[in-house]
């Protein structure tokens, strides 16, 4: 199955970003040696210049991660006709017990690079760049994920095996593929509501605060809150959409798949729902993550004013996808309270 | 917020500017990159546009084919054995088929003979698809001699030619009357050679296929969705194994990125240095170096996808059809309809502009670290 263009796409794109990072592990463990800002020598003039170098690098590969998350789940959607008893993402990322491990690391990279990348904007425009070496510590972290991540993947794409009749004088008898039903882990319709509304609320609140207080809510732990809330925004979000939003956008009591709200036959709505849920949390969370170094003396005024910012989008971002949400269920006809 | 797309706006005015002075250069690189999304996408559109006619061809097929195997082999269907179906539930007609293939010396060419289900074709006339009617130069109510493989000849009418819009299923049909055709290939009365069962519900073909299989274990159902899947996946492969193949012209293009990017002239070094000395700092050399980076990319994407969408559905694709379409004597001319998917767009863009930018990377870097004393004293 290798041979299918998005998934060779995705396999090129794991493998230059794996690459990319490889090859900036020595620079950051010489960064974390050598790095002495107050020093004028010959090494540490190459050492500035090639911190250009690799943040650019590093946005790139970031940004690379979150295309490959939409182009991942958009494949696994696409291929799901070529599998028997597939009907939507589902059903191909359950064709081997590679698919939703691969998925899960790709969202929760996407999110661990969104906090490393707030956390470089903050340092490169402090003057003295105090966070180098904590910069560079996380990326050796990050670094292995990353490859953990495009290996998952690899072994996903590696062994997706169809059962499929190859020619049309051949005919194959197989088993039923196992659907998974989300209704085991889905609530009951209003637990879910009230923890759905109830979240987002705190979450949109908690973030406008902190929005409204130019960054520093809570003398300076608004930021702390507004990752936490993001949190639990997002993992509310999720559970919501399992239990009662995909069934208003379905019309149909039983259909709790998170997957179908992509499918062209429901007009892409999946896409705005996510969207924004997925760049709030990840906004919430960098906001939390630049927090710990609002105490540098050069970034004390820098901290607060990203941090505000962040918290402006995450505000913004948790208020479309609960209006959104909304809309969509007043619009249903289905009647479920 | 404003002050920020200000700032870009003036950056993209300066490298629209600066990009326009070295006109040659960047058309060179604009040219290849073109080129490269244009035989991509036309690759991408093609096949899609081949799986799309593939899914409306067999979507007025039976849901169910059901033939009968003797030594693993396809054989005729006796009488009675399609009582021996019996009821299942959940389908709705069951009939059995009449159709062979008949091989034309004159013109090298297997045709399909076939007795439509609901009649319609009087003894002694024929019904002919527009293939044929090209290759034999026939037209409605010519008479045309087949010879029999007992070696008998038979005389038929051309009642009439099958509208071309159905080319891509009839190009090869020749629609004859029962008689006709069991005289003509001396078919034992009562067979058919297949048994066609129309389902409705299609959660059910599964299911009734089971039950097939258990009444007449000598039988091979084949579902119209197998079929479909299996012309899914081998021009999804096909599709696969020609961008694999021009995986090494996207490898040069990336070569070719980086050596433009890296090789900069003395003048654009004395441009940075400058850019520099006035108050540029490195990380505004890569953003509009980014944004330069990001205009050719977008530029080169609209314009090949552009005329790949022209070369696939208004010329045929004529210079990838031998690959992605296959071959046959009397092969179907047919017209694809337009057809764009999105994720096709969204793989081609990580085909095409992802390694461009992963190319560029370095050499960016490169120059945007020029220090702007040691530019303008040498």
């Amino acid at each position: 199955m290798i041979f299918q263009p998005a998934i060779i796409a995705l396999l090129l794109s794991s493998a230059i970003c794996v690459l990319a990072l490889a090859a900036s592990m020595p620079f950051a463990i010489e960064v974390i040696r050598r790095w002495d800002i107050k020093s004028g020598s010959e090494r540490q003039l190459r050492l500035e210049r090639r911190t250009y170098l690799f943040s650019t690098l590093l946005v790139f590969v970031l940004a690379t991660q979150l295309a490959s998350v939409l182009l991942f789940v958009f494949n696994a959607e696409k291929m799901s006709g070529m599998f028997v008893g597939a009907m939507c993402a589902v059903g191909t990322l359950n064709v081997n017990p590679y698919g939703f491990p691969a998925l899960n690391a790709k969202i929760a990279l996407f999110f661990l690079a969104a906090m490393w990348l707030a956390i470089n904007y903050v340092d490169s425009r402090a003057r003295d760049y105090p966070l180098v070496h904590i910069k560079y510590a996380l990326l050796l972290l990050l670094a292995p994920l990353l490859a953990a991540s495009a290996w998952i993947e690899a072994q996903f794409f590696l062994d997706l095996k169809a059962d499929v009749i190859t020619s049309c004088c051949g005919s194959l008898f197989s088993e039923d593929t196992k659907t998974l039903v989300a209704e085991a882990s889905a609530l009951a319709p209003l637990p879910a509501m009230i923890l759905f509304y109830g979240a987002m609320g705190l979450a949109i609140g908690v973030s406008s605060f902190h929005w409204a207080h130019g960054g520093n809510g809570g003398r300076g732990r608004g930021g702390y809150a507004v990752a936490l809330a993001a949190a639990l925004g997002f993992a509310a979000a999720i559970a919501g959409i399992l239990s009662f939003i995909s069934l208003y956008i379905y019309e149909h009591p039983h259909h709790h798949c998170p997957f179908c709200v992509l499918k062209p036959e429901y007009g892409y709505q999946g896409y705005a729902l996510y969207l924004p849920l997925f760049v709030a949390t990840a906004a919430g969370l960098a906001a939390g993550a630049i927090r710990p170094f609002a105490h540098v003396a050069s970034l004390h005024v820098i901290v607060p004013e990203v941090s505000r910012r962040l918290a402006a989008i995450a505000s913004i971002g948790f208020l479309l996808t609960t209006a959104v949400a909304t809309v969509m269920i007043l619009n249903s006809n289905l009647v479920l309270l | 917020m404003k002050q920020w797309i200000e700032k870009q706006r003036y950056l993209i005015d300066f490298t629209l500017a600066s990009l326009a002075r070295r006109k040659t250069r960047n058309l060179g690189l604009l040219g290849v990159y073109i080129l490269l999304v244009f035989v991509l996408a036309s690759v991408a559109l093609y096949t899609h546009a081949l799986r799309i006619e593939a899914g409306k061809v067999l979507a007025a097929s039976p849901e169910v084919i059901l033939q009968r195997l003797v030594a693993g082999r396809h054989d005729l269907i006796p009488p009675g054995y399609i009582d021996r179906v019996g009821r299942i539930r959940g389908v709705q007609k069951k009939e059995g088929r009449l159709w062979g293939y008949y091989y034309d010396a004159v013109v090298k060419a297997n045709y399909t003979f076939m007795v439509p289900n609901a009649g319609g074709v009087e003894k002694g006339e024929i019904v002919v698809g527009p293939a044929l009617e090209r290759s034999r130069g026939l037209a409605a109510g010519n008479g045309i001699s087949f010879r029999s493989y007992s070696g008998k000849l038979h005389t038929f009418i051309v009642a009439d030619v099958l509208p071309q819009a159905s080319e891509l299923v009839s190009a090869d049909l020749v629609l004859m009357h029962e008689e006709d055709f069991r005289a003509f290939f001396d078919y034992p009365s009562g067979h058919f050679t297949d048994i066609a069962l129309t389902v409705a519900n299609p959660l059910e073909v599964r299911n009734v296929a089971l039950k097939l299989s258990a009444a007449l274990p000598d039988s091979r159902p084949i579902l119209r969705d197998e079929v479909l899947r299996t012309y899914a996946s081998i021009f999804d492969w096909r599709e696969g194994i020609v961008l694999a193949l021009l995986s090494a012209a996207i490898l040069a293009f990336g070569i070719l990125a980086w050596e433009k990017a890296s090789g900069l002239s003395a003048d654009e070094k004395r441009e940075i240095g400058i850019l520099k000395a006035i108050g540029w700092e490195t990380g505004d050399i890569i953003k509009m170096k980014f944004w330069e980076g990001l205009l050719i990319s977008l530029t080169a994407f609209l314009v090949g996808f552009v005329a790949a969408y022209l070369h696939v559905f208004y010329y045929a694709a004529t210079l990838f059809e031998p690959v992605l379409k296959g071959w046959s004597v009397l092969y179907p001319r047919f017209q694809l309809t337009p057809h764009i998917d999105g994720l096709q767009v969204a793989t081609l863009f990580f085909f095409t502009v992802f390694p461009y930018a992963a190319a560029v990377l370095v050499p960016i870097w490169k120059a945007a670290i020029t220090d702007p004393d040691a530019v303008m004293r040498g």
